[in-house]
């Protein structure tokens, strides 16, 4: 209990800033549907103005954005990666910063398993994760209720979309960490954790716009593609399973790359 | 029981050595030095202890137990100062102490605020704020506040004011006659010849000589100087003598033999001044590594 409040305390003002960003950016966007609701034909035209690979890159086919529920849609992707980033930087440093910081000489000498400091660690950051989920799923509701400028629309597909963040947050968080654990010494979070995101979201926009389904597998940004979600109203099942088998990867191989790792020596 | 039991313990860094079949034992009530250059091996074996890293072979048992299997249950009773102190830049002196306390099963408030006015410590200051000198004191008092039973120290000194060793060393002296053992690991052999009772000499990953102090001093090399009118240092190239010089009319060099066998040679010869004395650490050490 020791180690998860410690992580935690550790983390809050970061969960903060995350959280209220992430809200700032849903309530910006919902904002702006005013003008996007009163001129359908206006959207039409904004979106012929693109090139449709582009759309189909950035996920933006399908998409009716005069409709709230399209709209929220696209806000969510980049709601997404904004949840990735957040994700994996906590994921990279989990264990790392103890060692980046060179601290792990004073956690592990205690009378405490590595087993138990990860797992302290680990539900500290889904704590951590938890509260931003939490503030996303209030704003989502409370801001689409706000600036729906009168439409009726399905609520299903929107609480798929936001249950789909559990999923997504346990990915980025537990690869990062698999990843920072398979490296030597990480010296920096930033550069691992942003290469992780923008790498597995560029192979799903250079996947969409190239037609290579095998491409988009491997990404998280395509399991739980918002555009998907809102046309079906459902959860592409067979590859939300490919991110939860690789949560369940991580996890397991983390637990025993830890508990077999040689903490490197400050001198 | 000893309280240190080291089997054969070999650890590689892939393929760069870290030390090589070790073996020795540490018994209750033990100050025990270990000394030898940087790069020995020393903070090597030191982590193997705590299982901060894993042995490629052999095995180490603290009170008994293997140090890994048993790890979180034996660092109850460890406490340990490395020799690069780093602790969470944000948190205050006092909220460090106190996570540090809450890993262990006794309360060890008292003996926390105890200790840190010993050292002088501001628990009020952040540690971003410290100097490496402070850095270290809270190091010492988080090492100790749950009054271990084995007490594993990695060349503690270091950036500590001559002062604040002596009262360091007076502390680990205090602890070690409430009944805690010491592993005092060192390349200064000044402070290993004050505290330890027993040293162990390691060398490239190897231990070449495990002795008491007084006998690895004692039981050697006496250094003799001679000053006398014209003296012919050829009588003194007998048996036992080694590192034989001549300079401003004395000559010295280390015996080892039958005092009485050099003594008898001296005497002979009309002379101004003698000294024969032990060899500091120092120079066994330099005679082991040349």
């Amino acid at each position: 209990m020791n180690i998860y409040l410690h992580e935690f305390k550790t983390r809050l003002s970061s969960v903060l800033i995350w959280s209220g960003s992430i809200a700032a950016l849903i309530f910006v966007f919902l904002s702006m549907f005013q003008a996007f609701a009163a001129d359908a034909a206006m959207v039409d035209d904004l979106m012929k103005a693109f090139p449709e690979e582009l759309l189909i890159a950035f996920g933006m086919t399908d998409m009716d954005w005069s409709t709230i529920l399209g709209f929220f849609g696209l806000l969510f992707t980049f709601a997404q990666i904004c949840l990735a980033i957040q994700s994996a930087n906590y994921g990279v440093g989990l264990v790392s910063v103890e060692e980046t910081e060179w601290t792990a000489d004073f956690l592990l000498s205690k009378p405490v398993s590595r087993t138990r400091i990860m797992t302290s660690k680990l539900l500290a950051a889904i704590t951590s994760l938890a509260i931003t989920q939490a503030v996303i799923w209030v704003c989502s509701f409370a801001f689409i209720s706000i600036f729906r400028q009168g439409q009726t629309y399905q609520v299903k597909p929107v609480v798929l979309l936001l249950l789909s963040m559990i999923i997504f947050q346990l990915f980025f968080l537990t690869v990062g960490m698999l990843i920072s654990l398979l490296v030597k010494r990480v010296r920096n979070v930033l550069p691992i954790s942003m290469g992780l995101v923008f790498g597995l979201y560029i192979l799903n926009a250079f996947g969409s716009m190239i037609g290579e389904k095998s491409l988009e597998i491997l990404s998280p940004f395509q399991h739980f593609s918002p555009s998907y979600i809102i046309k079906h109203a459902a959860w592409d099942w067979s590859l939300v399973m490919i991110s939860v088998a690789a949560i369940i990867i991580s996890v397991v191989g983390s637990y025993v790359l830890y508990s077999r790792r040689n903490i490197p020596s400050a001198v | 029981m000893s309280i240190i039991e080291v089997n054969h313990l070999t650890k590689y860094y892939g393929k760069s050595r870290g030390i090589v079949d070790i073996s020795f034992k540490v018994e209750e009530g033990e100050i025990f030095g270990f000394i030898g250059p940087n790069g020995a091996g020393k903070s090597t074996t030191i982590r193997l202890f705590l299982s901060l890293i894993y042995p490629t072979k052999g095995e180490a048992k603290i009170f008994g137990k293997d140090c890994i299997k048993f790890g979180p249950e034996l660092r109850q009773e460890i406490g340990y100062l490395p020799s690069e102190v780093f602790y969470y830049e944000g948190m205050k002196v006092l909220d460090l102490l106190k996570y540090s306390a809450s890993f262990f099963q006794k309360d060890c408030t008292k003996r926390m605020h105890e200790l840190s006015d010993l050292m002088e410590l501001d628990l009020k200051r952040r540690i971003s704020d410290l100097s490496y000198g402070n850095k270290k004191k809270v190091g010492i008092v988080q090492g100790l506040l749950h009054q271990p039973k084995l007490i594993v120290l990695d060349e503690p000194t270091a950036g500590l004011d001559p002062l604040m060793q002596h009262k360091f060393f007076d502390l680990i002296r205090e602890e070690n006659k409430r009944g805690a053992t010491v592993f005092f690991s060192s390349h200064i052999l000044g402070e290993v010849q004050r505290l330890c009772n027993r040293v162990a000499i390691i060398k490239e990953g190897s231990i070449i000589n495990i002795q008491d102090i007084k006998t690895l001093q004692k039981d050697n090399y006496k250094k003799v100087r001679v000053t006398a009118d014209d003296l012919d240092e050829k009588r003194f190239k007998v048996k036992g003598v080694t590192d034989l010089e001549k300079e401003n009319g004395s000559i010295s060099f280390f015996y080892k033999g039958d005092i009485n066998a050099i003594t008898k040679l001296i005497g002979s010869r009309k002379i101004s001044d003698l000294t024969i004395e032990d060899l500091t650490l120092e120079e066994i050490f330099m005679h082991y590594y040349e």
